[in-house]
């Protein structure tokens, strides 16, 4: 790992994961869209590459409750993802899912939390799937694991794993929606062997 | 009386006198260190991220790990006229966000956040009098520099002081 720190590595990666993001948030958006048989647009997405603090209050305020569902991922490139759901968004998915009127009441009980478990699994595996066809590169997700807590809670978790490299963290906000625009967060943290590997199975060289 | 709320963000420390409220917002694995000397109402506040700075190549942001934090900490509060001797220690955080089950560090930083942060307080000879850490969910820390408590806040639960 000689000669580039992850500063290095997140410039060009940029661009890349931009790309990834646009057609990862693409194959999610069709998947949730024929799932809940509703009508989805997708906005393109966001890609910030932000410090510790500007971190903890990237989506929403810090103590603002979101959804957090965090896996780990293997085979080719290890890491983990994290997708982060605004608190409204999650309730409208969940209700759409469980063929409920958009503003009942959701408690995330056992069966709600399911739900999410499976909306997060469909949205983190398109995204997955759109980065090992662009990159040939296997790539397995473990199960999804689910909290729901303070915005800077849940983000220090990503917070904590990019921290061991550098002091920036990489954000890709998605937005999609018809009525209701749902606000979700992704956030890939390849460990650092693992950006060089997705980087040289695109053909650029570090 | 006006107090001022001063805040400290994910790898950040603050020190404060008086009337201030020094807070960190959303502590999840991280910890929130709480330094204060009763006779001269200094506070200081340190959210730490990670327990080593030895571990990590990358650690130049000290406020980032429990042992520079920390001590840097102590050395900023010692600097503003507080005395070593008179300090104690309150802590909060280090909670397992998402229970996973045998994961290598993700899972279980929290834990070792704690730990590393007890053993740093240990060598520096500072009294640890108070914590609150590991569980699963997140807190909102608050020093109070006129009276050193130190109040805990979470989603469903109700307000701690310790």
């Amino acid at each position: 790992m000689a000669g580039y720190s992850l500063e290095d590595v997140n410039n060009i990666y940029f661009d890349v994961l931009k790309e990834i993001g646009n057609i990862g948030a693409g194959n999610a958006t069709t998947a949730i869209a024929s799932m809940l048989q509703i009508r989805l647009n997708m906005n393109v997405p966001k890609v910030q590459l932000l410090t510790f603090p500007e971190l903890g209050s990237a989506v929403g305020g810090e103590e603002d409750q979101v959804v957090g569902i965090f896996l780990e991922v293997g085979s080719d490139i290890s890491g983990s993802m994290m997708f982060i759901l605004t608190i409204e968004s999650a309730k409208f998915l969940v209700n759409k899912l469980m063929y409920r009127e958009a503003d009942a009441e959701v408690k995330f009980d056992e069966m709600e939390m399911s739900a999410l478990k499976e909306i997060g699994n469909i949205i983190t595996g398109s995204y997955l799937n759109a980065l090992s066809s662009m990159t040939g590169l296997t790539i397995t997700p473990s199960i999804p694991y689910i909290a729901i807590d303070m915005a800077a809670a849940i983000l220090s978790v990503p917070a904590i794993e990019f921290g061991q490299y550098g002091d920036h963290a990489l954000l890709i906000q998605t937005e999609f929606g018809d009525d209701v625009l749902i606000d979700g967060y992704f956030i890939l943290l390849p460990e650092l062997e693992s950006y060089a590997k997705i980087l040289s199975s695109l053909g650029i060289q570090m | 009386m006006l107090s001022d709320m001063i805040k400290v963000g994910m790898a950040d420390l603050k020190t404060g006198k008086d009337n201030d409220i020094i807070t960190t917002l959303g502590l999840g694995s991280c910890i929130g260190i709480a330094l204060y000397d009763s006779a001269t109402k200094i506070g200081g506040l340190a959210h730490i991220m990670l327990p080593d700075s030895t571990a990590i190549k990358n650690n130049s942001n000290i406020a980032k790990f429990a042992d520079t934090g920390i001590n840097e900490l102590l050395n900023q509060m010692l600097a503003m006229g507080a005395s070593k001797s008179r300090i104690v220690a309150k802590i909060a955080g280090g909670a397992s966000m998402f229970e996973m089950k045998g994961l290598s560090n993700i899972g279980n930083v929290g834990d070792r956040n704690a730990e590393a942060s007890r053993n740093t307080l240990k060598a520096l000879g500072i009294k640890l009098i108070a914590e609150d850490c590991g569980k699963n969910y997140g807190r909102t820390v608050e020093l109070y520099c006129d009276t050193g408590k130190f109040v805990i806040k979470s989603v469903g639960k109700d307000i701690k002081e310790i």
